[in-house]
């Protein structure tokens, strides 16, 4: 390499290093400064609320990511059927990963409001049932949540693995159905070990933004009743500009770094080995 | 599957029942199809129920299924922002505007050089960036809301739209960085070494091949960042003065409120949801070609 080649690539390399030396190493450093008092974390344990928090951010996550992505996989092969109304309901069931979140959530607020909502209006005037307060109920109210989550998100998974579908020879199935493996068992055995990587790959990336999803908890459920339903995320923002502790907020959401820190490792980890297959 | 022949049901037997299998496919995946119109439709509708209706603040499902006398006055009373809390709605949807441009424009420029600095400038050491790139997920971005609060005071940004778009700049960029790598791989290198050969410098090599043969991927990161900045409320809410204010923070902080003229506030919601879908339709072609290749290079 030249030496003014060297000297371009670190020039074209300046804009991002600026980035993440200003706003991501300078805020996580203060971060972590701000959360390093060990009493941060007594008084975290002490919460009752930030208990009930940790179980709820786990359902939230472990149910909304995993529900998704599998129902996504199921359904890229649906929309791969060539069918012309497929592709129009295609068009369709993107809507919801281009909408804005912060409205489509308003929306779920007020279709769960309780018997005024749009949900309950429509099983009593088809069933004659009584809906629920959802809001009033913990189980109920992380469940409203979990469902407008995957209403938004499932869209854009569904597309990342019917492009990958997309890529694989016909040829295989062809093959896979002359060995007896037709509709499920072609599933089980091309499909899926196909897509294994990406499929890992992504479960992984999501759990990471979703740990961080802010607007659907505060939003759908509001937290409420009484915070049984906040995640780490809005419970941070809770303790530091409502109850003005900043610092217990941050220790709040620090503590899902034993988390998350095995999580980027695994990612970086695939990507490359990915890097290598090719 | 390994039965004697003579044991085999006759061949119209077996063709029947093929029939029969693909029919119930066919009703199957008709029936899916209504179940996910109604799924994906549903909140969508009840938007559309709330906005079309006369009343202010009227969110009760009365059990019709269209407003009984749809009317546009919610509509009219954004356009001409003579509703409560919306008497600053263009100033407001401008302020998202600018944020949601820059954001994407930002996200591609920065994420592309470092990409192309990454994968084609042979830089030793090139994979500590997209490491960095991908450690910034370590921490998820509403996490970090509190320090974020307290630099933006030291750089002087708080309170102005910068703060928000600078916030916004580094949480897309990694992802933008992971998909431009994944499919700069499908460009082969000889591209760049024929060019060099011809005498063209780093610059020449980002503008004229690069960015060119890269246009799917950046359409796509376009898209993402700009979802990105558009989704956001929490970095709005916290970081923007009141001058400053969005949409997006308006309608979420008034989400519990039951005055609120909800059918002016619907009609809102329903304006300002469409850019992005704009965007999204204009350049379809381009992200449904770079999402494909880029399932193939995983």
């Amino acid at each position: 390499m030249h030496g003014s080649d060297f000297a371009w690539a670190v020039a074209f390399a300046v804009p991002y290093a600026t980035v993440f030396c200003a706003f991501v190493v300078y805020p996580v450093g203060y971060a972590l400064w701000m959360a390093g008092r060990p009493s941060l974390y007594a008084d975290l344990i002490a919460d009752r609320l930030y208990l009930s928090t940790v179980v709820n951010t786990l359902v939230f996550v472990g149910l909304g990511v995993n529900i998704k992505m599998f129902l996504a996989l199921l359904l890229s092969g649906f929309f791969l059927r060539p069918r012309g109304w497929i592709r129009i309901l295609l068009a369709i069931y993107i809507l919801p990963w281009a909408l804005a979140a912060v409205q489509t959530c308003i929306s779920f607020h007020w279709m769960l409001i309780g018997e005024q909502g749009l949900v309950d209006g429509l099983l009593s005037a088809l069933f004659g049932i009584d809906g629920p307060l959802w809001f009033n109920n913990r189980w109920l109210g992380l469940g409203s949540n979990v469902i407008a989550y995957i209403w938004k998100w499932m869209p854009f998974w569904t597309l990342i693995f019917l492009a990958a579908r997309m890529t694989i020879p016909r040829v295989i199935y062809d093959a896979a159905e002359v060995d007896g493996a037709t509709g499920p068992g072609s599933f089980v055995h091309v499909t899926f070990p196909l897509l294994a990587n990406l499929y890992l790959i992504c479960t992984l990336l999501s759990t990471l933004w979703t740990l961080g999803d802010f607007t659907t908890v505060y939003l759908v459920s509001g937290g409420g009743p009484a915070g049984a339903t906040e995640v780490l995320a809005t419970l941070g923002f809770r303790y530091a500009f409502d109850a003005s502790k900043p610092a217990l907020g941050v220790a709040a959401v620090m503590s899902g770094l034993p988390v998350l820190i095995p999580i980027v490792l695994l990612l970086m980890r695939r990507l490359h080995t990915s890097e290598l297959q090719l | 599957m390994n039965r004697p022949l003579d044991r085999l049901p006759p061949m119209s037997l077996l063709r029947r029942r093929n029939r029969r299998r693909r029919t119930l496919t066919e009703v199957g995946s008709v029936m899916l199809g209504v179940v996910l119109l109604i799924w994906s439709l549903l909140p969508i509708y009840n938007m559309l129920l709330i906005a079309l209706d006369p009343e202010e603040g009227e969110i009760e499902f009365a059990g019709n299924l269209w407003p009984p006398e749809p009317s546009l006055e919610g509509f009219i009373d954004v356009v001409t922002q003579e509703a409560r809390y919306l008497e600053d709605f263009w100033n407001q949807f401008g302020n998202s505007l600018y944020i949601g441009l820059l954001t994407m424009v930002l996200t591609v420029l920065v994420g592309s050089m470092a990409s192309f600095t990454v994968s084609r400038l042979r830089l030793s050491n090139a994979s500590l960036l997209t490491n960095a790139a991908l450690l910034t997920y370590a921490i998820p971005a509403s996490f970090l809301i509190v320090p974020y609060y307290r630099i933006m005071h030291s750089y002087g940004l708080f309170g102005g739209r910068w703060a928000v778009i600078a916030a916004q700049v580094t949480f897309a960029t990694p992802f933008a960085i992971l998909i431009l790598q994944l499919y700069a791989r499908l460009i082969p290198v000889e591209l760049d070494d024929a060019a060099r050969v011809d005498g063209a410098s780093p610059v020449q090599l980002y503008l004229r091949i690069y960015l060119p043969l890269m246009t799917p991927a950046l359409a796509v990161v376009a898209v993402y960042a700009l979802l990105l900045a558009w989704n956001d409320y929490l970095y709005q809410a916290v970081l923007l003065s009141v001058q400053n204010m969005t949409v997006s923070v308006t309608q979420g902080q008034l989400f519990t409120d039951n005055d609120a003229p909800w059918n002016a506030m619907m009609a809102a919601a329903i304006i300002y949801v469409l850019p992005p879908l704009a965007v999204l339709f204009a350049l379809r072609r381009w992200v449904a070609a770079s999402l494909a290749m880029t399932a193939l290079a995983t």
